[in-house]
């Protein structure tokens, strides 16, 4: 079993090189943006994109998200901080081509970075947090066994209100009991 | 009052980080493990005075991007350095951030120091900052930083359970807020 590659999808190594235009051209997508981003909406140009790749820190485990069908770039996702003695990691994942929202290749990810997380890297718990009002995301991140934690209240302001930022938690010994029942 | 004192409290002041002057006694705390444990869930390990001095190399980039403010906290009497108080991970379009305070000595503990320093700082933070909400992370272990907080008004909001290993247990990782509205100024 290849610990990369789900049932739709594979997480393969982000490329700068040919990746950056299309990561660039989701940035033009701000509700996409907001639902992936902190920082405000900005369309970036694929020479940022491409830059801020190079920088990133090749400890860092990010993969680009291929489709099994046509190895098509759909989206990205990662562990973005590890903290090593305590053997937990933040994770984070976006799905920019909006066809492919709604059809579980973001929960498909989801799982092969769990397994990549608990089986490769032995991690103890991966953590999240998710904007409230992303029920999307919400649910594929409880479908993979993931339980509400806490709430930073009123953590983002859009559009003239406040939103909480919904902390979410999966511990190693749940993820592997829920392999068990499958 | 726009001219009442922001950096100057009854018995502390916030300076600005002198690592030249202070990195000697930083260092000492350091090797304090007590101290580094209450202070976070990092890898706790003792600084060199050359390595405080880097480490507040870095707190300065961040502060030269605005994304933080950093203080020493000295005693007014004869200005010997008590500890450090910061606002960190600022993110301006949400007015948000985090804060730490520590007071490295055990002796200086207990004292009303940190108590008056978390009002000041709270004080820039909302009055001159401007800030919406502020976050402070702890450890379920640290209930004395949790009761200090919370006597200033902070809400446990988030128990990320069993993130931190120590001493063989697993201990949730605790995080405060504090919104504007229910900031107990006098606190």
């Amino acid at each position: 079993m290849d610990v990369l590659t789900g049932n739709l999808t594979r997480l393969a190594a982000v490329n700068p090189d040919t990746d950056a235009e299309i990561i660039a051209r989701w940035s033009r997508d701000s509700q996409f943006w907001r639902l992936a981003h902190t920082e405000p909406a900005w369309p970036v140009a694929p020479a940022y994109v491409k830059r801020k790749l190079d920088e990133d820190p090749i400890e860092r485990p990010r993969f680009a998200i291929r489709t099994l069908t046509d190895d098509r770039l759909i989206g990205l996702i990662g562990l973005y901080t590890i903290f090593q003695a305590q053997r937990e990691a933040f994770m984070g994942i976006q799905i920019g081509e909006r066809e492919f929202w709604g059809k579980g290749y973001g929960t498909d990810a989801l799982r092969v970075l769990l397994r990549y997380a608990f089986d490769e890297l032995n991690l103890l718990r991966v953590s999240l947090s998710v904007l409230e009002g992303n029920e999307r995301a919400a649910r594929s991140y409880e479908k993979c066994g993931f339980c509400l934690e806490g709430r930073e209240r009123h953590a983002w302001a859009y559009d003239g209100r406040r939103w909480d930022e919904i902390y979410m938690g999966l511990l190693r010994e749940e993820w592997q009991a829920l392999g068990k029942e499958d | 009052m726009l001219t009442e004192q922001l950096f100057e409290g009854k018995t502390i002041r916030l300076a600005p980080p002198d690592a030249e002057r202070d990195a000697e006694t930083i260092s000492k705390w350091s090797h304090d493990p007590e101290y580094l444990r209450l202070l976070s869930a990092d890898i706790a390990k003792p600084l060199s005075p050359f390595q405080v001095k880097k480490q507040y190399e870095e707190w300065e980039k961040d502060a030269e991007k605005h994304n933080a403010f950093n203080f020493a906290i000295r005693l007014k009497e004869d200005d010997r350095l008590l500890g450090f108080a910061r606002l960190y991970r600022i993110e301006w379009t949400h007015a948000t951030g985090s804060l730490q305070i520590g007071i490295g000595d055990r002796n200086d503990r207990g004292k009303g120091y940190g108590t008056e320093a978390l009002r000041m700082l709270l004080r820039y933070a909302f009055d001159e900052l401007n800030l919406y909400r502020l976050a402070a992370p702890t450890v379920e272990y640290n209930t004395g930083a949790i009761r200090f907080l919370e006597r200033a008004g902070f809400v446990v909001e988030v128990r990320r359970r069993q993130a931190v290993q120590r001493d063989g247990r697993r201990w949730d990782a605790v995080m405060l807020g504090l919104l504007r509205d229910e900031w107990k100024r006098e606190a």
